[in-house]
């Protein structure tokens, strides 16, 4: 008891807020990106619909760090774009929080893509040609038609978007490497300590991880039940 | 005035239809999956043919030469959905509003104007899932109201309902439409409410349009075998044409003598289920044509035309069925593979009751269709 007392005292709290702000920022991009590529790809043509679904979706059934891999090329400082983003807009993604962000976003996305998809083409398509007819514009029709009706499919998606994000690893440490205090995350946190043997420590995290998981997507479900009254009980 | 020429490919069968009208109330008859409510989104523009024009009051909403598609925002045309189309997240008065364009003072204006008109006073802030089915149409029908369309299409709109909300709708939805001085189209495979909605009648059967014109005189005389069938008629049946005024029907052991002369391309007969007349006593013989080699069957000479009555199908029951307010026979001519349905009303069940099933029945000339096949385009 004494033990954990102690070891709580000098806590370093920082991966937790590392984690949730990767996992916030993480998810308001994948959200408005996820919605944007569903969008397209629900109006595109069978074809490129099928290429289109193939490429958003890889991220999440390749390993992540396979996408790691991928996402190095692109930003190291000594690659033509990373080299150029650090030049002209002293941007660099390695071994920084934004590392954190963009990893986690790649990896996360595909689960908002996905659910958002499937919301928008379970909406019957009729509600869209009524609101056409009604004079509604497209962005309005989006906003105000499609996006209520396909609620629950994009709020599950945010969920399970900000839950994959909040747990990213593979393409984190390839990307934003381990950085206590500015790139280290919770997941990295836990598989460093437990090199180190300190169980304990990877413990309290692993708790620590489990409540604010559970926790984020149970308040989430409640807040989102409210405002679907309209779907009905089985 | 409305003019629809478009041909469209729909993966199983191709539509291809035609026709124009200056009718304010316009009926399209047709069976289930014949295209017509595919005929009607590409009316409204939700739907995109591969070619053709439409015109509506002689603006051009669709030409495929002239690579003109208005966009469905721009048409002015309403379009009733069979499942109404009420967004299910939003409120009666946001589903009234949604469309609507000016400041929020006017937008609530022409709400609370629609909300009185179409009596939905107390359900403004209900969800259309809480709606009678009912109330669900009026909220539909007052929502594109609300945008003052220029043409208003009706798809179906009754076929989902059970009959006793069906027949208190359609005299709702008569209230409503009669000071409506747009066009309305209603898409309907009922007869009876096209009958009742509409002036003039374009029948539709596998893509195409069979014919066109007055619904009344497209019942009285439907000219094609199809349209017979599609305007209701239960008994059509192949048809000799013996000269200008007399045909023989042998599958019924019928022959007909008419005052007024058989079209020459007649191919088949047709006789609406109402309209035959029972006949007990024996009918006249017309003596003046005789088949050579005509026999007697069942010992009842029947079999030419020279030994036959004039204008009587001698009949035998097979089977009947007893409605609440019509009795069906169903019957056999000469041949026991034709069948015949005789349907009475009323006056007549009275008197089969009283003097049993007639072993005749006749019909007036006026009532029979002579018909033929449609030259498919």
């Amino acid at each position: 008891m004494e033990e954990l007392q102690e070891i709580l005292g000098k806590f370093d709290w920082s991966p937790l807020f590392i984690s949730l702000k990767t996992g916030i920022a993480a998810t308001i991009f994948s959200f408005f990106l996820g919605i944007f590529a569903a969008r397209k790809a629900v109006k595109a043509a069978p074809k490129c619909k099928a290429f289109l679904d193939g490429l958003l979706t890889l991220p999440m059934v390749l390993p992540p760090t396979a996408a790691g891999f991928f996402l190095l090329l692109l930003f190291s400082t000594r690659r033509p774009f990373g080299a150029y983003l650090n030049q002209a807009f002293h941007i660099k993604v390695i071994q920084s929080w934004a590392g954190c962000v963009i990893a986690a976003t790649v990896i996360a996305f595909p689960l908002m893509y996905r659910n958002a998809r499937a919301a928008f083409e379970q909406i019957d398509v009729n509600l869209i040609y009524a609101a056409r007819t009604l004079g509604m514009s497209e962005w309005k029709i989006f906003w105000k038609v499609v996006l209520p009706s396909a609620g629950p499919g994009v709020a599950s998606g945010t969920i399970l978007t900000f839950a994959r994000a909040l747990g990213e690893y593979g393409a984190t440490s390839m990307l934003a490497g381990n950085i206590p205090g500015k790139t280290g995350t919770i997941s990295q946190k836990i598989a460093m300590v437990i090199q180190d043997g300190d169980y304990v420590t990877a413990g309290i995290w692993v708790v620590i991880v489990m409540l604010l998981a559970f926790g984020i997507i149970m308040v989430m479900n409640l807040i989102l039940g409210k405002k679907m009254k309209h779907i009905k009980r089985w | 005035m409305i003019q629809v020429d478009i041909q469209k490919n729909l993966g199983t069968f191709q539509l291809n239809i035609h026709f124009q009208s200056e009718s304010r109330r316009i009926g399209i008859l047709g069976p289930s999956g014949c295209g017509k409510s595919m005929t009607l989104r590409s009316i409204a523009g939700v739907e995109r043919p591969d070619s053709g024009r439409i015109l509506v009051d002689g603006q051009v909403m669709f030409d495929s030469n002239r690579h003109i598609n208005v966009k469905p925002q721009k048409r002015g045309i309403g379009y009733l959905f069979q499942n109404y189309a009420l967004f299910p997240t939003m409120t009666v008065a946001e589903n009234i509003g949604a469309g609507l364009k000016g400041t929020s003072g006017q937008k609530k204006e022409q709400v609370a104007c629609m909300v009185e008109r179409f009596q939905l006073v107390g359900l403004e802030h209900h969800l259309p899932g809480q709606l009678s089915g009912g109330q669900q149409q009026r909220a539909a029908l007052a929502r594109i109201m609300a945008y003052q369309p220029e043409v208003l299409l009706l798809d179906e709109p009754f076929s989902a309902l059970d009959d006793h909300l069906k027949e208190h709708l359609q005299q709702e939805m008569a209230e409503l439409l009669k000071d409506y001085g747009g066009t309305v189209i209603l898409v309907s495979h009922s007869r009876d409410e096209i009958y009742r909605f509409c002036q003039e009648l374009v029948i539709m059967d596998g893509g195409y349009d069979i014919c066109h014109g007055r619904t009344e005189a497209i019942f009285r005389k439907p000219r094609y075998i199809r349209a017979a069938q599609l305007t209701g008629c239960k008994n059509i049946v192949e048809m000799k044409r013996l000269d200008e005024h007399h045909a023989s029907v042998p599958e019924w052991g019928f022959l007909l003598k008419t005052r007024q002369e058989i079209p020459a391309d007649t191919t088949h007969l047709g006789i609406r289920a109402h309209d035959f007349v029972p006949l007990w006593e024996e009918p006249p013989f017309d003596p003046g044509r005789a088949e050579p080699g005509s026999r007697p069957v069942d010992g009842v000479p029947q079999a030419g035309p020279g030994s036959r009555p004039v204008n009587c199908i001698p009949v035998q029951i097979r089977s009947m069925a007893r409605l609440p307010f019509e009795d069906r026979y169903y019957l056999q001519g000469a041949e026991e593979n034709m069948e015949i349905c005789w349907f009475l009303q009323r006056d007549l069940q009275q008197a089969v009751a009283e003097k049993g099933l007639p072993r005749w029945l006749t019909v007036p000339e006026e009532k029979v269709l002579f018909l033929r096949e449609k030259p498919f385009p």
